[in-house]
């Protein structure tokens, strides 16, 4: 089972190769090259959100490296989503600055621009277009010039077909691929989002919390999936599912009240006097 | 690619789409005939009044499917359509008067008659140009367009949604009403314009010229459905579906959301502008009721009924609730008003989907309907 | 003297004046029993029954001597010819025109008698020296007179004919006069003729006076001596004069501008009051429900039909059919919307497009349905007479009754529907179901009975409003409809699900409109007001106060 997952997983990666080389042919809105010489992609810094003066985030500080696996814990309401939202635009934030290497400001840029220049994001609520079926899912979510005018005339290459075929078969939605995604049930669904985020090939993977609704099964595959797919991508998970969280993760930052808690290894999180005190000793430790 | 081609594979999957087309060419061959032809006391004689009254429904269903294009297909229910229709109408309106010239009632040769009688002394700046039929034509299309594009700009960018959008739209339509209907607007005020006498030299009373009306009216809406089915069957229309149904998820896999919205909303006007235009000579006034509120909302009622994201539908409902209407109005005026209220009501509860949808519903399975990707 | 006969009548005529003196002037009646009192009324009009003017002329002396509030009347009547007596039998009779006959009234009693034209009837003439002393005698009645309006005109009148006479009446007046409003025209009026003919150091003062009040003539005197000769020099010569004139009259337009603009202010909350009734409703039911009810309209619709047809049950009870067509109204509309809840409304909850279509189809249907049962044309609802009238604060501000009642009716309504939602079980259950209508469910809410509830109460407030509005616009099939857009305006405007926007939107909706009005014009000042709410909507989507929290969003 997780030789053929791997397997899959592996052409996942070099489809993405190619269809990233196919659509710098097409002349495309390329990502801008994201500097990271000095190693992070994201950088968040001293970032407040306050909604109506509660702050949902308070002058957060968090650097993301490239090619790292993140995992963002912690209790309902830290501000995860938010924090989330603040780097793909969809919230801007009061005071700080959020950085996609060393010179996109994201807080200048639009949601539609972040996306572009290369972070995609998966939401804690499954989304997905109820009244499209699996395959134009992942065609909309498919790298390309996404313009207007461009897409009243726009038609899948063969490349990007075959692109999509082999997310279809690493997200095993391969047989309900002409299903409207609105009959996917939430599972389904997930991994529907999932290979939304893959035919975009982004730089940075936001994935909150990915394993909601799944099955065990379904958890090891994401986390495969996850594994491999770091290294090449940038990816930050948000989860609740510790047991998850600790089979993927090797870097943890604990959020609370909106700023970090702690972070280090999972060890070094779990025996963190005050990341007990917060979780009330809700982990399993 | 090939003409044919592209015409065959637009259609190839909709069966609604190829029985409105060939409903539209049969109706283009035997109307002409049944009134030109066959004599008067014939029984099968159609008069010229029945053709103009079938040319007036085929503008209301291009109306309809510009509607449904915005509404069926993007979420946003327009309640100002009819400012668009009317927007395009009084352009073609104003062609009209100045092809009256000097035989008007004050025989002014420059000046409508209504300017006369306000005691204007010269055409106001706006009306220069509309004597040419060629910029008419363009203004029927671009003041709609530019009307929609202005409000669409900061409606979308805004990101007013819902309910809320559809009370702006019906407040723009009003406040355009009221607009119109001030003398000083220079298009008629109350009565707007009207008593035209021809239209590119041919008067707009023969039976030839209002044949020919009709006959423009059976091939805009065919290029119309034509252009709306090539919209929605790209990948922009399916963008556009995208965005109505979770335009948050359409935004982050990088779409501009609101350009789609734009560009469906502006195309949409262009289309309600040219049934405007349309609709204008073959009834011989406009007048600023056709803002009104009422109009619009009547014309989403035709959607509905229709079974709006079908575009045929749409059009359907169009010819159908106005063939209701005109039947009412005529034999039973006091319950036609009582009638589309029940309408309204029995639809939105009862047929969501409107009759497409009544159709379809037995035949639909499991499976989205089939990519159209490759067939364009 | 007297034939037994018209000493009857004239004892019928005592009686009658009697009853007349006693309901017009308590304290009146007393004297005129008197015995010692002067020529009583019928006698004193019977003189002028008579050719010679001489006579004439006495007897008008004596009339304006007769101690009887009718004798002003009839002194004006006198002067400008209405008074007439009949032929045969002498009787002094007082005729106004109306239409193309004349209204004829008893001189005496003051009864209507009905109406006529002259035939057999004589005018009383008089000569131009009875004309003069009618003036005078008028004038000085008119100052005594017990009823502060009349002597407030009377000293109005005498304003703009300031002779000598005139101001020595005055002068004499200014001692009696209690009233303040009376005592400062009495004021102005000296302080012109001051002006006139006093000392520079007196026309000083007179102008200080004059800059105190907002007087038209003391405008007009004040601007004349600022004019020019045709030469280029002053008309008035003292330099002090002229300066102490332009302040003065800066000051009074000073004043006039700051009630003018206080009128416009009234004139705005009174169209935002209107605009608050319409919209207070609706801010129930779209604003806490979320239920975009188009047919809300025809809601305030049946609650002005309502009051029609409450006033036709009770036609000689208008003063009191007000309070009748309150409740009626509440109950018509808070029914009618109780059914359109139950019956259609609920199985759209949660597709707002379609709640939209539904309740418009609605809103057709009633308003056909008024169309049928009643006419297409405009109903006449009237007004009780304590609605009409205007409160006229001074010469540059009234304020009309029906508005100002509209406007504390309004302001009343609110703070009803506040104290619903704020103290009452149903406005917290409201208030619970509409944040989190499937955890109030689950808390034993009976979410189906507070949605009928709710959509009753906003609907029963719009048919309230419908009877405000039926003393200010025509009632007729059409009136819901053309407050609708103003409606949802309002409630958009002052972010959806909060009553305190609505009042704060509707009220400076109403003052903007008012004050964009003198310049712009009612239309343009409406389209005006629709464009520009349009964009305010644009720049902020959730109204002036939104609603706070994440549930907004949704
Ligand atoms: N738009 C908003 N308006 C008001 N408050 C908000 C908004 N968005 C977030 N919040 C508040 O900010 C806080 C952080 O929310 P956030 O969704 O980021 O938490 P989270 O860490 O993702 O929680 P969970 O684990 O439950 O998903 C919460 O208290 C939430 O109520
Ligand atoms: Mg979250």
């Amino acid at each position: 089972m997780n030789g053929s997952v791997f397997k899959r997983v592996g052409r996942v990666l070099r489809g993405q190769r190619g269809a990233t080389n196919a659509a710098e042919g097409m002349h495309t809105a390329v990502p801008n090259e994201v500097d990271t010489t000095h190693g992070p992609i994201l950088y968040v810094e001293n970032v407040t959100v306050s909604f109506d003066g509660f702050k949902a985030l308070n002058n957060l500080t968090l650097y993301i490296d490239d090619g790292e696996l993140r995992c963002i814990i912690g209790p309902n309401g830290a501000g995860k989503t938010t924090m989330m939202d603040v780097i793909t635009g969809k919230t801007r934030p009061d005071t700080g600055q959020v950085f996609f290497g060393q010179t996109m400001d994201l807080t200048r840029m639009t949601e539609y621009q972040i996306a572009a220049a290369g972070i995609g994001r998966k939401f804690q609520k499954p989304t997905v277009f109820p009244e499209h079926s699996v395959f134009t899912n992942l065609e909309l979510a498919m790298r390309a010039d996404k313009r207007v005018w461009t897409s009243l005339t726009a038609r899948l290459s063969g490349e990007q077909r075959y692109r999509i075929d082999e997310v279809l078969m690493t997200n095993g939605l391969n047989d309900l691929r002409q299903l409207y995604a609105g009959q996917l049930s939430h599972g389904q669904k997930q991994w529907l989002e999932i290979g939304m985020l893959l035919v975009q090939s982004p730089r940075v993977l936001l994935v909150d919390e990915p394993v909601a609704g799944m099955t065990h099964q379904e958890m090891d595959q994401t986390g495969e999936l996850l594994t491999r797919l770091a290294g090449a991508h940038s990816v930050v998970v948000v989860e609740h599912d510790m047991e998850f969280v600790r089979s993927i993760a090797r870097k943890v930052t604990v959020l609370h009240e909106g700023s970090v808690l702690a972070e280090g290894s999972m060890d070094e999180v779990q025996n963190d006097a005050r990341v007990i005190e917060v979780y009330l000793g809700g982990a399993p430790c | 690619m090939n003409e044919q081609n592209l015409f065959k594979r637009l259609l190839a999957d909709d069966r609604g789409g190829q029985a409105l087309l060939a409903s539209l060419a049969v109706i283009a061959v035997a109307l002409p005939i049944l009134n030109l032809v066959v004599p008067a006391s014939s029984a099968l004689h159609v008069s010229t009044y029945t053709v103009a009254l079938f040319g007036k429904y085929l503008s209301y269903a291009l109306l309809a499917l510009a509607l449904d294009l915005v509404w069926g297909y993007c979420g946003i229910l327009s309640l100002g359509h009819a400012a668009f229709f009317a927007l395009g109408g009084y352009a073609i309106g104003m062609y009209l008067m100045r092809q009256i010239g000097d035989r008007g009632v004050y025989g002014n040769p420059n000046l409508p008659d209504f300017m006369v009688f306000l005691n204007w002394k010269e055409l106001p700046w706006y009306w220069h140009g509309f004597e040419h039929f060629w910029f008419a034509a363009l203004m029927v299309m671009l003041a709609p367009a530019l009307l929609a594009y202005l409000f669409g700009w900061f409606a979308f960018r805004s990101r007013v949604t819902g309910v809320y959008l559809s009370i702006i739209t019906q407040a723009l339509t009003y406040a355009l009403m009221l607009a119109f209907f001030r003398n000083e607007m220079g298009f008629g005020g109350n009565n707007g314009l009207t008593d035209f006498k021809d239209i590119l030299g041919y008067s707009l009373q023969s039976n030839a010229t209002r044949i020919g009306l009709f006959l423009a009216s059976v091939l805009a809406l065919a290029l119309g459905y034509l252009a709306a089915r090539y919209v929605v069957c790209s990948k922009l229309g399916r963008v556009v579906v995208a965005v109505r149904d979770a335009e948050d998820r359409a935004r982050f896999i990088g779409y501009k959301t609101e350009s789609y919205k734009l560009w469906i909303f502006v195309f949409s006007a262009v289309l309600a502008g040219i049934a405007g235009a349309l609709y204008v000579p073959q009834v011989g006034i406009i007048n600023p009721g056709e803002f009104s509120p009422l109009n619009s909302i009547e014309l989403v009622i035709w959607v509905a009924v229709g079974g709006r994201g079908t575009l045929y539908g749409a059009i359907a409902g169009a010819i159908l609730v106005n063939y209701a209407k005109t039947y009412f109005t005529g034999a039973l005026p006091d319950v036609w008003l009582f009638a589309l209220g029940a309408l309204f009501v029995l639809v939105t509860l009862f047929l969501p989907r409107g009759i497409v949808g009544l159709l379809r519903r037995r035949r639909m399975g499991k499976t989205a309907p089939t990519n159209l990707v490759n067939s364009l | 003297m007297h034939t037994p006969l018209t000493f009857w009548r004239h004892l019928r005529i005592a009686a009658t004046l009697l009853l007349i003196g006693a309901a017009l002037a308590p304290g009146y009646s007393a004297r005129a029993a008197d015995a010692t009192s002067p020529p009583n009324l019928a006698d004193v009009l019977r003189g002028l029954t008579v050719s010679s003017f001489m006579q004439k002329k006495a007897a008008s002396d004596a009339l304006a001597n007769v101690d009887d509030p009718r004798t002003l009347v009839l002194l004006k009547a006198l002067l400008s010819g209405h008074l007439y007596y009949r032929k045969s039998d002498k009787q002094v009779l007082v005729l106004s025109p109306s239409g193309d006959a004349y209204a004829v009234r008893d001189a005496v009693s003051g009864k209507l008698l009905g109406s006529s034209d002259k035939d057999g009837l004589t005018k009383i003439t008089i000569n131009n020296q009875m004309r003069g002393s009618l003036r005078e005698a008028i004038a000085r009645r008119s100052l005594y007179s017990k009823d502060r309006r009349v002597r407030l005109a009377a000293v109005d009148e005498m304003l703009d004919n300031l002779t000598p006479h005139a101001v020595g009446l005055l002068r004499t007046m200014r001692e009696s006069e209690k009233d303040p409003a009376v005592l400062a025209k009495i004021r102005t009026g000296l302080a012109l003729a001051d002006l006139n003919h006093g000392s520079d150091a007196q026309r000083l003062a007179a102008i200080h006076v004059l800059a105190g009040g907002m007087n038209q003539t003391a405008r007009n005197r004040l601007r004349g001596l600022l004019r020019k000769n045709p030469d280029g020099g002053f008309v008035e010569g003292n330099a002090t004069v002229r300066a102490a004139a332009r302040t003065a009259l800066a000051s009074i337009e000073r004043r006039i501008e700051f009630y003018t603009i206080v009128q416009t202010g009234f004139f705005g909350l009174s169209l935002g009051s209107v605009l608050l009734l319409s919209a207070i409703g609706l801010a129930i039911t779209f604003g806490v429900m979320g239920v975009i009810n188009m047919a809300h309209g025809e809601m305030m619709m049946l609650g002005a039909y309502t009051t029609y047809v409450v006033q036709l049950m009770m036609p000689s009870h208008i003063d009191v059919s007000l309070f009748v067509a309150i409740p009626a109204a509440f109950a018509v509309s808070g029914l009618a919307g109780i059914i359109i809840e139950r019956g259609v409304i609920r199985f759209l909850y949660g597709r707002p497009l379609e709640t939209l279509l539904a309740t418009f189809g609605i809103s057709l249907f009633l308003q056909q349905l008024v169309r049928t049962v009643f006419s297409p044309l405009n109903r006449a609802v009237e007004s009780p007479s304590w609605m009409s009238g205007s409160l006229q604060i001074n010469s540059a501000l009234s304020l009309t009754n029906n508005r100002l009642y509209v406007l504390i009716f309004a302001l009343l309504v609110f703070a009803a529907l506040q104290l619903v939602m704020k103290k009452t079980a149903l406005g917290l259950q409201v208030r619970a179901v509409s944040q989190n209508r499937e955890m109030a469910r689950a808390m034993g809410v009976r979410t189906g009975w507070v949605d009928a509830m709710t959509f009753g109460l906003g609907s029963g407030i719009a048919g309230i409003a419908g009877v405000a509005l039926s003393q200010l616009t025509n009632v007729g099939p059409n009136l819901g409809q053309s407050y609708i857009v103003d409606s949802f305006m309002v409630v958009v405007f002052g972010g959806v699900g909060n009553l305190w926007g609505t009042l704060v939107g509707a009220m400076s909706l109403g003052v903007f409109n008012k004050v964009l009005e003198p310049w712009s014009g009612a239309v343009l000042a409406k389209i005006l007001m629709l464009v520009l709410i349009i964009l305010f909507i644009q720049k902020r989507p959730r109204g002036l106060f939104p609603q706070k929290g994440r549930g907004a969003e949704g």
